[in-house]
């Protein structure tokens, strides 16, 4: 069941993969689209025989926060899941559509651990590895190739740094990531997450397990990294999504409602559904 | 209010009294093992003669050294095969009746009485093969009988860790293999090791399955280091008799040897000292491998 859409273009043989290479070049090329980092067009995804996304369309674009928000059993942590196909490990999970992430179709003939790798992803959970926290920064780039101890080194440092967690850190490298706290966990995700320097950064509502400071914390983080990074969060939190992005996405039953800039979905929305959402009329 | 109070007292004493019965049955266990392993100990020490721990025909050196070299050998076949058969169950199977079959199979495999493995392995590497008794088909004997207990605890340690470890590690571009192999199997090394000396234990004890694969007889000479020498220790096609195979023969047919009887208890009492030991090392290493895991030592 995995992945209908994979099947389809991995048969096609080299041929078509060249002329649909040209084609999503060209497409790259068209002036409007050249801001776009994903292009999501006309996407309807299944388990089994139940639709949690339907006729989804929806641009990202580069160096901003992209919040989706909307109440439970949305859609919006499904979503996410897409752009970077951790849903092709849910067992029965099927795929229409195009997600075109910097003009290449993510659900065509790609390197699936290569898109994996350019987009990073932060889960609810902190999930730090059971080893030393030099370890679970240093995994990424392993695992990718990379050998040489004082590139390590090196990574791992710049890494932590960015994720504002170095000086808390330093001392420590070699003891276990399981003794931090839960906000220094979810810190370490992220700079383990950018140690394998990726272009974008998914978050699955990475602050709903985390205390107010953490939370705060992770959030100036969030604006700190929008400049190097395109980052897509899934959050709970109205007013988080309202601190922090751009651009907000809000999801009811499996369906887009509306997206717009930051400030006109929290202050005119224009679907009443979304008004009532955000207004706490329910969700 | 009076009847109540009275009903009170009546759960409160039927409480005190399960408690105490429970207390009961614990310390009951405790003292059959003190017993056992004290007049175990005592019969052995008392038993002692001199040359009796020597590498000869007059001492236990040699059963004991074979004992340790079986289990190593089986070991090093079956830990393999089990962690990769208790993986491939965990990570890989996917629901469905092959899985269910190879489930059952095991099941049926860590029940199976080991004098009926120890015939299968007297037919298929001994008889089958054309080979002498020899360690190496004593030590697949047991692999066959320790299979079942590694699988399962591969495939249960695996089964126990959060699901967020591998989202983690294929969330970063990691394959299944190497989530597997780098953050998954390390995870559970503390639970392996303890199963797997749980098996050595085992192993150790292990005579009928060894009846007719090692064989009921050791002729060591510890100078010669040639591999393909049948005297030669390290040689894994020579008989090897182990101990509790030899407390078995001291006991039945060993009435030749004037010491039968002495052997017997010493080796009884080093048998059990060994399996203690190892109980004890298993519940050592794991906390202590655990507690790294987990960071507690800060």
């Amino acid at each position: 069941m995995e992945g209908i859409g994979i099947l389809n273009t991995a048969g096609t043989g080299a041929l078509a993969r060249e002329r649909a290479d040209e084609e999503t070049q060209t497409v790259t090329r068209t002036a409007s689209d050249e801001n776009l980092k994903y292009k999501i067009r006309d996407l309807n995804l299944y388990y089994d025989t139940t639709q949690a996304l339907k006729a989804i369309n929806m641009d990202i674009k580069p160096h901003e926060v992209t919040a989706m928000i909307g109440p439970s059993g949305c859609g919006k942590s499904t979503l996410l899941r897409t752009l970077n196909r951790m849903n092709d490990l849910v067992d029965g999970c099927r795929v229409e559509g195009k997600v075109i992430l910097d003009g290449t179709d993510i659900y065509g003939n790609i390197d699936v651990n290569e898109l994996r790798r350019n987009v990073g992803m932060v889960f609810q959970q902190p999930n730090p590895f059971p080893m030393s926290i030099y370890d679970n920064i240093a995994y990424g780039p392993r695992i990718h190739g990379e050998r040489n101890k004082a590139r390590l080194d090196q990574i791992v440092e710049e890494s932590l740094k960015k994720a504002a967690i170095w000086d808390e850190l330093k001392d420590r490298l070699k003891k276990s990531a399981l003794g931090l706290s839960g906000g220094q966990q979810q810190r370490l995700c992220i700079a383990r997450a950018l140690a394998v320097d990726p272009d974008v950064l998914l978050m699955d509502e990475p602050t709903s397990a985390l205390d107010p400071i953490s939370t705060t914390m992770i959030e100036d983080l969030i604006q700190e990294m929008k400049d190097n990074y395109t980052i897509v969060i899934v959050t709970h939190n109205m007013q988080q999504a309202a601190r922090i992005s751009d651009k907000t996405a809000f999801f009811l039953l499996g369906e887009m409602v509306e997206m717009d800039s930051t400030d006109v979905i929290f202050g005119q929305p224009r679907d009443k559904r979304t008004e009532d959402y955000i207004t706490g009329r329910f969700g | 209010m009076n009847e109540n109070s009275s009903r009170y007292k009546r759960v409160r004493g039927v409480d005190k009294f399960m408690t105490g019965v429970f207390y009961g049955i614990g310390g009951f266990f405790i003292l059959l093992l003190i017993v056992l392993a004290a007049y175990i100990i005592v019969k052995g020490i008392t038993s002692i003669y001199p040359g009796v721990f020597s590498f000869t025909s007059m001492g236990i050196g040699n059963q004991f050294f074979n004992t340790i070299y079986l289990v190593f050998l089986s070991l090093i076949i079956s830990v393999p095969l089990g962690v990769a058969a208790g993986s491939y169950l965990a990570e890989y199977a996917r629901k469905g009746r092959l899985t269910e079959m190879i489930t059952m199979s095991i099941e049926a495999l860590s029940s199976l009485p080991s004098i009926v493995v120890g015939l299968f392995g007297y037919l298929v590497f001994i008889l089958m093969t054309g080979m002498k008794w020899n360690l190496l088909a004593g030590a697949m004997a047991v692999t066959i009988l320790s299979l079942p207990a590694i699988t399962t605890t591969t495939r249960d340690a695996l089964a126990a860790l959060p699901a967020h470890y591998r989202s983690g590690s294929i969330g970063l571009g990691a394959t299944r293999w190497q989530t597997l192999w780098h953050v998954l199997l390390p995870a559970c090394v503390p639970r392996i090791i303890t199963g797997v000396i749980l098996v050595a234990g085992r192993g150790f004890g292990e005579a009928a399955a060894l009846l007719y694969t090692s064989g009921q007889s050791t002729v060591l000479n510890w100078a010669n280091w040639d591999i393909t020498s049948p005297t030669c220790p390290l040689n894994v096609f020579r008989p090897g008799e182990t101990l509790s195979l030899h407390i078995w023969v001291m006991r039945t047919e060993g009435s030749m040897n004037p010491h039968s009887v002495e052997i017997a208890n010493v080796s009884s009492m080093v048998l059990i000292i060994m399996v203690l030991g190892f109980s004890l090392l298993a519940r050592y290493l794991s906390r202590k491998l655990d507690e790294k895991n987990k960071g507690a030592a800060k």
